[in-house]
């Protein structure tokens, strides 16, 4: 029972990771058509914030903040510099121009800082634990969780209930529409990169909290898994994203509490597997986005 | 006469494929201009271009006077053109008042995008009654109002209509063009794309005919309607 308790406590604590990757991999893809293949550095970058800037001296909270700011900048460089230039190109060129962001990027991580992990020291009050009903849970998966879901209600409040998330919603519909409606698209893409760039930061903290370093491939991993879960929630759809991320994170959890040791090494095969499977009763995806009728 | 857009020696290519070939094309202030032609014969090929999605290869869009060629879209709107496409393209997961507050970004303050709105929902009543529903559940032929309530929150002088009785029951379609007729009597000029020529031509003071990505005939409904270039042009599609 202790353990199953704790299992769903890291199921949700690693799915919530997925969940925000994928969300914010699924914001900048429903808007622009971009698979964008550099949102693992997005995090990666983050996490070096957060080291560098508690090799600084600044205080851990504030550290995590900078972390967050620094994935945003990231992502709103990469907007700008890279993929604002080529809009409208297709997906193929996209998806090639977010590879070269990403080597280029990993590549400056592992000569400008290192290419081994560096450590992050938080404070040792939050690796500690506490008892439910006789039961150990740890602080940290604790305020992941509750950091996750704070996030996911904030943007779901801010799509739902501002303008800015109307136009989002209407942009991930029927981009080409709007923008003929006057509205201006380098706000509506600059904004959901800035989205994918904050949860991409709160990953990176939340990663960093639990591990205690990072490295120049931090993020690649994670992302990969994002991408795993956009894809069997259904490219392009916010809610489908949102399930995937959580889905893969309670598969894997699941996998490696509950597998015998003999299965373990074919653990992603059996995750991916079940993803496979998922995806030939439901080739769109959990929860399909709905799109216009032309593309 | 004066125009309120002018199109000159325009050029559209997707790749290789040339959708409209040197095209001219002038609407007059205050009138309705049938664009006509069969399908594939580059009408919204034009259309799009005009409105700043598609990029033109060649030639001079120009919009009031000024030159609009490489201009934005939401740029083009600002100087007063509005557009209803071709498949209404509404946003179907939206609500039909949240379709219409997205369009009024271009009227500059939430006060006026607020009266305009609700002057449109007095217009449409079916489109007020209907505010909070989602707009993909509306019918075919409230869709299209939507689609010109729509466009008409950015209070346009000239409106680009695409094919707006396509799907539409005979009765709706009559709603629609009596619709068209209202917004000419109220000085907007008006570029009416459609594959319903005689439609059309009942209320247009002017017609284009395109094939093939060509100007085949232009001139006025009444020369056009017994034309054998018009049928000639529906057919060679």
């Amino acid at each position: 029972m202790e353990l199953l308790l704790q299992q769903i406590v890291n199921a949700l604590s690693l799915g919530g990771i997925y969940a925000m990757l994928a969300l914010g991999l699924a914001i900048v893809f429903s808007i622009v058509r971009l698979i964008n293949f550099a949102h693992g550095e997005l995090m990666t970058f983050g996490g070096y914030g957060i080291f560098l800037s508690m090799t600084f001296g600044f205080p851990p909270f504030a550290a995590l903040v900078i972390g967050i700011g620094a994935a945003l900048f990231m992502a709103l460089a990469m907007e700008r510099v890279t993929f604002r230039a080529m809009r409208g190109a297709d997906v193929v060129s996209l998806l090639i121009a977010s590879f070269a962001v990403s080597e280029i990027l990993k590549v400056l991580f592992q000569n400008g800082i290192s290419a081994r992990p560096v450590p992050i020291s938080f404070p040792s009050s939050w690796s500690g634990s506490y008892q439910i009903a006789g039961m150990t849970i740890g602080v940290v998966p604790t305020a992941s969780i509750l950091v996750t879901f704070a996030s996911l209600g904030t943007l779901t409040f801010v799509l739902r209930r501002t303008a800015m998330g109307m136009a989002m919603r209407a942009a991930a519909e029927d981009f080409e529409m709007l923008r003929m409606l006057g509205v201006k698209a380098n706000r509506v893409v600059a904004v959901s990169f800035a989205i994918s760039g904050i949860l991409a930061g709160i990953a990176a903290v939340i990663w960093t909290a639990q591990r205690g370093s990072v490295d120049p491939l931090m993020g690649f991993f994670p992302v990969l898994k994002a991408f795993i879960s956009t894809v069997l929630g259904g490219l392009g759809s916010l809610g489908g994203a949102v399930l995937g991320g959580f889905v893969v994170g309670a598969l894997e959890v699941l996998t490696q509490a509950f597998l015998p040791d003999r299965l373990a090494p074919y653990r992603d095969a059996i995750v991916l597997s079940a993803v496979i499977a998922a995806l030939l009763i439901r080739p769109d995806g959990l929860l399909p986005a709905k799109t216009g009728a032309r593309s | 006469m004066q125009a309120v857009l002018d199109i000159n020696a325009l050029d559209v290519r997707y790749g290789p494929v040339r959708a409209v070939r040197r095209i001219d094309l002038v609407v007059p202030k205050a009138g309705i201009t049938a664009l006509l032609g069969a399908n594939g014969a580059g009408k919204t090929s034009t259309v799009m271009a005009i409105a700043g999605v598609v990029p033109s290869a060649a030639g001079r869009i120009s919009i009031f006077g000024q030159d609009m060629t490489r201009a934005a879209p939401d740029a083009i709107v600002r100087a007063g053109l509005a557009i209803s496409p071709e498949g209404r393209r509404i946003f179907a997961s939206l609500t039909v008042e949240e379709n219409l507050i997205l369009a009024g970004s271009a009227a500059g303050n939430a006060e006026t995008a607020a009266e305009r709105r609700a002057a449109l929902m007095q217009r449409f009543p079916i489109l007020g009654e209907r505010r909070r529903q989602l707009a993909g559940l509306l019918s075919g032929g409230e869709q299209q109002m939507l689609a010109v309530a729509r466009a008409l929150m950015s209070e346009p002088q000239l409106l680009l209509m695409d094919e707006p009785s396509l799907g539409l029951a005979p009765q709706m379609v009559d709603r629609i063009f009596g619709i068209i007729e209202e917004l000419k009597a109220e000085g907007i000029s008006i570029l009416l794309v459609e594959q319903n020529a005689t439609l059309a031509l009942e209320v247009a003071d002017h017609a284009v005919v395109l094939a093939n990505g060509s100007v085949a005939a232009s001139g006025a409904p009444s020369d056009l309607m017994g034309d054998d270039i018009l049928k000639s042009a529906y057919l060679a599609a």
